[in-house]
């Protein structure tokens, strides 16, 4: 398992980048840490016919504070990020998350924006990033935009970043609503580290009455893309919280979902896990 | 594609060697700089075994590029040796608590311990599993790896004081 041939450019700014991805054309890929995209090389999966290396771009990693939101540029390390106190803090769904990501040698080279822009639909930062509608930045040569994560994903490993966008970074929005927010994160996978075989998220706000101000939850693994299951969110939405809401704000939330069936489970298997996982997301994020 | 020159710091010494953009960087370890301490099983980024330290973290070098070392410093297994080459106190650690068999994924487990051993002395159990969890080993059943690296630290411990 080699690579193909290609040609390698170690991007120094930001604008060098995407010049430089501008001049490729549809033929140019940006390597940030690299712990899919090598492999997909090594598996000819990926054939470009030049390489440019965002990794020694300083303006590109980094963690800043905003007014309502975190972001997190898109170099940033996801074991930068996972002993983050920022992040713990602030986006406690993405700390929560972060550990499940493959293995420590891992995370010590794969990226935040590397993992969003890949768009594995069982990847466990596309999934945060749809649970709470993260906002991501594309720049080219001429231009930025800002995409919701929400629509930013169109099917397995297909994105609305166009060839010559570079990602830059990514902003997770801190909800500010009165009350209690509390986190859930539940996977199935083989064996921890192994892409997730379903996952779910869910965030949610109580109030002291145990009332759901806020909620937000979504499911990888079961459709190509990760799923916010917006209906339940409605139904649990000034709601009381307790078995009986659950179960009946779940009651049809398979409909929603479109699993692919492979070795590690049929499209049937992957419905119920996913309800079950969602319900257990929601007692952790209601606790 | 035209050869690039690569220079790094190797295991405390500065090296260079020359390979194509596609090279990976354990490919460029074993076959350009004969350094073939380092295993390479998977390639792919499953198996730890091409394990190594890129400034201080423990990095899987199958998943990293040749060129993309340019100027960093890297330490393999031989650089947990001592100066004459004899196994250095991880490495006889490994040999007295059994913690090898084949000794396929001896390399990539060691260079995992020593980047853990550099932020933690005195692992827990917990933090050891967290820093082999991506290390597959077909031989031993981790038991004697895990014993081997208690020893190792302790040692290192002692060594230390
Ligand atoms: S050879 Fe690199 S992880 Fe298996
Ligand atoms: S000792 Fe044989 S693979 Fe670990």
């Amino acid at each position: 398992m080699k690579a193909p041939a290609f040609d390698y450019h170690a991007a120094e700014t930001v604008e060098d980048a995407v010049g430089q991805l501008a001049e490729a054309g549809d033929d140019g890929l940006i390597l940030a840490g690299g712990q899919t995209l090598v492999p997909m090389l090594a598996m000819r999966l990926a054939r470009p016919s030049v390489l440019i290396d965002i990794n020694a771009v300083s303006e590109l990693a980094g963690i800043e504070q905003l007014d309502d939101g975190i972001r997190i540029k898109t170099c940033t390390r996801q074991n930068v990020a996972l002993n983050s106190q920022l992040i713990g803090e602030s986006i406690p769904l993405l700390a929560k998350a972060l550990p499940f990501i493959g293995h420590h040698q891992t995370r010590n080279r794969g990226t935040i924006g590397g993992s969003i822009a890949h768009g594995d639909p069982a990847a466990e930062i596309p999934l945060i990033a749809v649970a709470l509608d993260a906002s991501i930045k594309l720049q080219t040569k001429n231009d930025t935009r800002n995409l919701s994560a929400k629509d930013f994903y169109e099917g397995p490993m297909m994105t609305l970043r166009k060839d010559d966008e570079c990602l830059t970074d990514v902003t997770f929005p801190i909800w500010q609503e009165e009350g209690k927010l509390g986190v859930g994160f539940q996977e199935v996978s083989q064996r921890h580290g192994d892409f997730a075989i379903v996952s779910v998220a869910a965030q949610m706000v109580l109030d002291g009455n145990n009332v759901c101000q806020r909620v937000a939850i979504a499911v990888g693994g079961a459709a190509g893309i990760p799923v916010r299951l917006e209906k339940v969110e409605a139904n649990l939405t000034g709601s009381v919280i307790n078995q009986e809401t659950i179960g009946d704000a779940l009651t049809n939330m398979a409909d929603f979902l479109d699993p692919v069936e492979d070795q590690h489970g049929s499209a049937a298997y992957r419905r119920r896990v996913a309800r079950v996982m969602t319900e257990r997301a929601i007692w952790e994020a209601a606790a | 594609m035209t050869k690039r020159d690569i220079t790094l710091t190797l295991n405390g010494k500065t090296v260079s060697g020359q390979a194509d953009p596609r090279m990976t960087l354990v490919d460029f370890l074993r076959v350009v700089l004969k350094a073939t301490g380092t295993h390479v099983g998977c390639e792919h980024g499953v198996c730890g075994a091409c394990t190594i330290v890129l400034n201080g973290e423990a990095i899987r070098s199958c998943l990293m590029l040749a060129v993309q070392v340019e100027s960093q410093e890297v330490i393999t297994v031989e650089g947990l040796c001592e100066e004459d080459g004899s196994p250095g106190i991880l490495q006889d650690a490994f040999r007295d608590g059994h913690g090898m068999q084949c000794g396929y994924c001896t390399p990539g487990m060691l260079t995992s311990v020593h980047a853990l051993l550099q932020s933690n002395d005195d692992p827990s159990d917990e933090d050891i599993l967290e820093a082999i969890g991506g290390n597959i080993c077909r031989c031993t059943g981790y038991a004697q790896i895990i014993d081997s690296i208690k020893i190792g630290a302790e040692r290192l411990r002692e060594d230390k004081s």
